[in-house]
Order: structure tokens, then sequence, then C-alpha cells
């Protein structure tokens, strides 16, 4: 007998069960746990494939050699640049940026044509407003494909040895103010946790309000079943319906719009768990706050907008107020971000991300143990 | 506990909600085997007392056992060995009558869980619908489930919250056989009704209103102690005046606590019978109507009884 100890795998099992026959029956529901990634994906996902042209751009040449000038004319030629003006000094490059002015200052540094025709590769300064990624970078990968012929038609004779081999200068690109996004992709991992976020909590935070409006709460609380088991219960189906986005948005992502995903699927699948499992409580914690299903949904959305705004979704984490940091740090969101973006597009392996999964994981137990405490037992 | 102990002894039982009392001072004892029928009108405390009992309301103070277990602290082991049929139905609309039995069976880890399920499904004559869904079935197949439910894990106590309110009068008779079949079987039955008839089908009544006992014992004991004498009036068919005419007349006259059309007739009483007799003297007397004493009903015990509690009431809280 289990009267009074832990929870017990017969009465856990017959929640999960339940539940698994209730998710089956409702169908909204489940189209909602697979159409939702989808459509999200598909909208945003066609915002990275608008490939923006005739972005502006300023050029501070320092050179004033020939190399720079049929550099600077090839960029305009592939219609992502537009040249809006010369400036004079980095000042003037920098404040044009800030203003929003220009999306790229390129700087063309003393003796670049020389030290091309040297052989010497020296570096191009190429500096971008990264705030919209998406918006830039279809730019700068043409750009980095430029690099390697934008001077072919101007090297020649002795110099067109230095053709093809490698490019003749060294593009270096520097993103301001969102250092962090540091490709085009950032938008699709940072999806999943967005998605995961929003559907998890609602559907929680509802399954336990659903059972006091009924009225089947009075029934739940009557038989001997524990705290632990209706929460653990009503979570683990949801798991898998987690898991099921997750699957949607990798593979769509992967198929559909070609996102790279250079780290372990394995570890991402394992750290995913840990960031279903936290939202699933949070969901839970309201259900146990709300009296209906209204008060439920208000809440969820109540936590949803900071999730997406403070988590470095929206914005770049690190260009926000330091209070907004920290607001971020509490959200699973924020942790679940580095974790993703880290594993799909740096490759990261189980070090680097371990300090965030540990974050995850403490949000996850504090959140579980408010809500076991606020699950009544009573209907005092 | 021994066989005689009550399944049933609580004392002092009060709870009160937001300082309105509900429960007040409850005292009852449920002899072990019977069916008691637990009688009051709406709002009186009959849903509190039962969630009090089964350890889902705290009270505010009292105390008090349900099969000799506290009902203060040994809530969970009480909470095993009960069925409790809650008044709004409370099992999944979504699940079919056999998923929601097999729900239960897993929670109560009962041993050789399938054969127990259909046997109970076969005693409530629930196995040809067993596949439907609960949401679809008419209010006497869903108490029937909800019942079914309730006795699945063999408990030794039924606290059944009025679970035939709103369905036709032949399920509620086969409800009713039901019961009795269980209690032939040894289970005690609390069980919470406005239906006069089902009343009489319990072994003893407990009548409640606002939060107070007002009268316990079998429905003879129970209409005895009431002390009410009553008077049946018939329209003679011979005079100008009629029934109707003559229950406004009688109205408010002292000593008359109840006055009730029946059909043609007129149903009269009062506790005090010398006062009651006073004010009808001229009636009696009057041959536009035949006038012949009778023996109170178990709802004329019980309108009298509410009418005086009222009173009581409206003088002592707020
Ligand atoms: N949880 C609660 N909170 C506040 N008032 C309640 C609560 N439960 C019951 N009541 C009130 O207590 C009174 C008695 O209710 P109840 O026990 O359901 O009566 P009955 O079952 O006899 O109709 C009613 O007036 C009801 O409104
Ligand atoms: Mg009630």
């Amino acid at each position: 007998m289990t009267i009074r100890f832990g929870a017990s795998a017969h009465r856990l099992w017959a929640m999960i069960l339940k539940e698994f026959i209730q998710m089956r029956r409702d169908r909204l529901t489940f189209a909602m746990m697979v159409g939702i990634p989808l459509i999200q994906l598909i909208l945003f996902g066609f915002a990275i494939n608008s490939d923006p042209r005739h972005l502006p751009m300023a050029v501070l040449d320092s050179d004033r050699g020939p190399f720079g000038r049929a550099l600077v004319a090839s960029m305009q030629t592939s219609r992502y640049f537009d040249l809006v003006r010369f400036v004079a000094s980095e000042d003037e490059a920098d404040a044009l940026l800030a203003e929003g002015k220009v999306q790229f200052v390129v700087s063309i540094p003393v003796d670049f044509s020389r030290r091309v025709a040297r052989g010497e590769r020296p570096a191009l300064l190429v500096e971008a407003d990264a705030t919209d990624p998406a918006a830039t970078l279809g730019a700068l990968g043409a750009l980095e494909t430029m690099a390697r012929t934008a001077l072919d038609r101007d090297l020649t004779g002795s110099l067109a040895g230095l053709k093809a081999s490698a490019p003749p200068f060294e593009l270096r690109i520097h993103r301001r103010y969102n250092q962090e996004a540091d490709t085009q992709y950032n938008v699709v991992p940072g999806l999943m946790g967005v998605v995961l976020t929003m559907t998890l909590v609602i559907m929680t935070a509802l399954a336990v309000t659903r059972e006091r409006e009924r009225g089947t709460m009075e029934n739940l609380l009557v038989m001997p079943l524990r705290p632990i088991e209706v929460m653990l219960g009503k979570i683990a189906p949801y798991v898998v319906v987690g898991y099921i986005q997750v699957a949607v948005i990798v593979i769509t992502a992967r198929l559909v719009f070609a996102v790279p995903i250079v780290g372990s699927l394995w570890l991402l699948t394992l750290t995913s768990v840990v960031f279903i499992a936290a939202n699933l409580a949070i969901g839970f914690t309201f259900s146990t706050v709300a009296k209906n299903q209204t008060q439920a949904m208000q809440l969820s959305f109540f936590f949803f907008l900071p999730s997406i705004l403070l988590s470095g979704f929206m914005f770049p984490f690190r260009g926000m107020p330091l209070w907004a940091q920290y607001l971020g740090e509490i959200l699973p969101l924020t942790h679940f971000l580095r974790v993703v973006r880290g594993i799909m597009l740096k490759g990261n392996g189980p070090g680097e991300i371990a300090a965030e999964v540990a974050a995850l994981a403490v949000i996850l137990l504090v959140v579980s143990v408010v809500a076991v405490r606020r699950y009544r037992q009573t209907l005092d | 506990m021994t066989a005689a102990a009550p399944a049933i002894a609580v004392e002092g039982l009060s709870k009160s909600f937001g300082g309105r009392t509900v429960v007040d001072a409850l005292s009852l004892t449920v002899p072990a085997g019977k069916i008691m029928g637990f009688l009051g009108p709406n709002g009186s405390g009959k849903t509190t007392t039962i969630r009090l009992l089964c350890g889902l309301l705290t009270p505010d103070s009292g105390r008090g056992t349900c099969l000799g277990l506290d009902i203060l602290t040994q809530s969970p082991e009480i909470r095993r060995q009960i069925g409790y049929m809650t008044q709004k139905f409370s099992f999944y609309e979504d699940l079919s009558i056999v998923e929601n039995l097999d729900f239960v069976s897993r929670v109560f880890d009962l041993a050789d869980r399938k054969r127990k399920v259909a046997a109970t499904l076969e005693r409530l004559g629930l196995a040809d619908r067993r596949d439907q869904l609960a949401g679809q079935l008419s209010g006497g197949w869903k108490q029937r489930l909800a019942l079914a439910a309730c006795i699945l894990h063999e408990p030794r106590l039924l606290l059944l919250d009025e679970p035939t309110a709103g369905v036709d009068p032949k399920a509620r008779r086969e409800f009713w056989e039901q019961i009795h079949a269980l209690a032939a079987d040894g289970l005690t039955v609390l069980v919470s009704t406005h239906y006069m008839d089902e009343a009489e089908r319990c072994h003893e009544i407990a009548y409640l209103a606002y939060g107070r006992l007002l009268a316990r014992g079998t429905v003879a004991e129970v209409i005895a102690a009431a002390g009410l004498t009553t008077f049946t009036a018939q329209d003679s068919g011979t005079g100008a005046m009629r029934i109707a005419d003559l229950a406004r007349a009688l109205a408010g006259l002292p000593g008359l606590d109840l006055v009730a059309p029946f059909g043609s007739a007129l149903h009269v009483g009062g506790g005090d019978a010398a006062l009651l007799r006073h004010s009808l003297a001229p009636f009696l007397a009057n041959p536009d109507f035949v006038w012949r004493e009778d023996a109170p009903t178990l709802e004329d015990v019980f309108i009298h009884l509410m009418g005086r509690s009222t009173d009581n009431f409206a003088g002592g809280a707020r």
C-alpha cells in the first residue's frame, strides 16, 4: 500500500492513460499541437527568405585606389547594396549606422590596392547593423561570394596568379548591435522555444482548470490520488506533444528552409525535455491559481509576453537594459534559446550548454515545488 | 471496530463560508448497514456536511469518525473506503463508460481489475452501453455510471448526494432497488434527497435546515415527534365558498402552520392542537366543506419544521 509515500506507478499510469484518451478525443487541441508550429514556421520562414536588396551603404575610402573603387562598383551591381555616400571619418560612419541611415559601412584601409597587388590579402572591414539579422544576411552572404571574384577583372597580367586561389583580400564582417545573431537562421531555433512556450503552458494551464470547471475535480480529489501523481499525469502526455512539435519544427526547418543543424540532434532531444517539463510545470502552477479557463488563458499570455520580449528572441539579449536581462534570466525560454541556438547553429557540445541546462533544471524544480504545494487536496 | 459501531459518528460539526454558518454544530450518528436519508431544503448544508465527512472540506470545529477513522486526521484512509457520488456528475464526459470505470479501477489499484469492472457493468446493467461516451448518456444512465464508479472499489460506506435529482420515475425506482441491494450486502448508505417517497424508502432519516439537524429517526418517529395535528377539507359542492377562498381566509390565522391545497382538497395543520382547533372552529361548522382530521404526512412535518426554523434563523443570525 502506498497511501502516504511518494507517487505510485499504477495511479500515475491511470492519470496518464486518461489524459491520453481525452487528448485524442479533443480534435482542436490536436490540430493546435501540429498546426501552430507549422504556421509559425512558415510565416517566419518567408520572412527569412525575403532576401531584401538595395540596402543603404556608406563607404569610408582611406585608400582611394583602383581596387577599392572596383569593389564598391561591383557591390552596387550586385543590387544588394546602394551606395548612399562616401564618408570622411569613422565617427561619421558610426553616426550613420546608429541612426539607421545606412545598414552597412565598408571601410577600405590605407594602401588597400597596393597590398592587394602585393598579394598580402589586406583586411576589408564591413560593419553591418545586425538588429534584424534576416535583413542583412542575404547581402552579407552575397558579399562573401563576391569577394572571390570582385577584383578578377582588375587582376590582370602579373597579378592574374592571385585569382581564384583565395580571395585577394580578407573580408572582416563586424556585426553591430546584435553580436549573437550570427546567422540568418537564428529565428528558426528561436521559434522552437517560442512555440513550445506558448502551446505547452496554455495546454497544462487549461488541463486542471477544465477539471475544476466541469466538476470532475471533486471526484479526482476524493480518489486516492496524490498531487504529484495528478501533476505528473497531466504533464507526461504533453511532453510527447512537445516532442511532436520539436520534430515538426526541426523537419520543416531542415527540409523546407534548409536550416543547417550543426550540432547533435540527440543532445537537442535530451535537453529539450527539461525545457518542455519546465513550461508544463509553469502551466500547471497557473492552473492551480486560476479560477476558470479564462483566467488560465490570461495568466498564460501574461507569461508569454515577457518570454518573447525579454528572452533574446525578439531583441538581442545583451542589448537590453540590465534589469530586463535579470528578468530574462528567470525565464526558461532565455536559457533554451541559448541551448538550441548553440546546438543547432554553433555545434555546441554538452560542456558548452551545461550551465544553461542547469538553469532550466533549477527553474523546473522551483516551479514544481510551488505547483505541488499550491495544489489543494480539499475544496476549502 | 465492532459490528455494532456506527458507520458515521460526528459531533458539533460546524463550517462557515465567509462568516456565514452553513453547517451549525451538527451531530449525527449513522448505524452501520443502514440507509440513512438526508433531507432538507436547498442550501441547508447537506452537500457541505457530506464533504466534511470525506475530508473534502475541513470543519471549523467539531470532531467525529467515519468507519471508525478520524475525519480530521485520517481522511486519506477514509476516502479509500467510501464511495462518494457528487451532486453534479463528476466523471469524464469525453470518456466512455468502460474507460471511466477503468480509470477508477486503476487509481484504486484493484486486484483482478478487469473482472471487477465487467462485474460492475453487469450488475448495473451498463454492459450493453459500455463503449458509449458518458456525455451522451441520459440523466438516469449517467447516475448509474456514477454509482458503478463509486462501488467499484467495494467501499463500506456510500455517500450519495441527490443521486436521483432530475431522473425519471422508472430510473429512480431502479436506482433505489440498487441501493437496497447494496445495503443488503452490508453497505451503509447516506443519501440526500428531496423526494418524500425516497425518504420513506430509508431506514432512518435526518432532516437538516439552515445547517441544523432538526429531526432524526424512522419516518414514523419523525412524524410522531413533530406533534402535528392536521385536517383535510373537501369541497362539498353545495355552498358558494370554494377551496381557494378557504385557503385565502385561513392564511395567517394563529395556530395554522401549514395550509396546502392538494387537488380539490385543502390540507391544514399546526403544532399547537388547541390553538389550531380554536382558529378553525368557524370553518369546521361551514357546510360548504367536509372536514376530516387525519394523520400528518412526512411532507407536512418538513414544511412545518422548515417554517419554524426560518423564524429561528431570522431571529438568531445576522
Ligand atoms: N465553497 C463554498 N463557498 C461559499 N459558500 C458555499 C460553498 N459551498 C456551499 N456554500 C453555501 O453553503 C450553503 C449550503 O450549501 P450546500 O451544502 O450545498 O447545501 P445543500 O446541499 O443542502 O443544498 C449554500 O448557501 C451555499 O451557497
Ligand atoms: Mg447539495
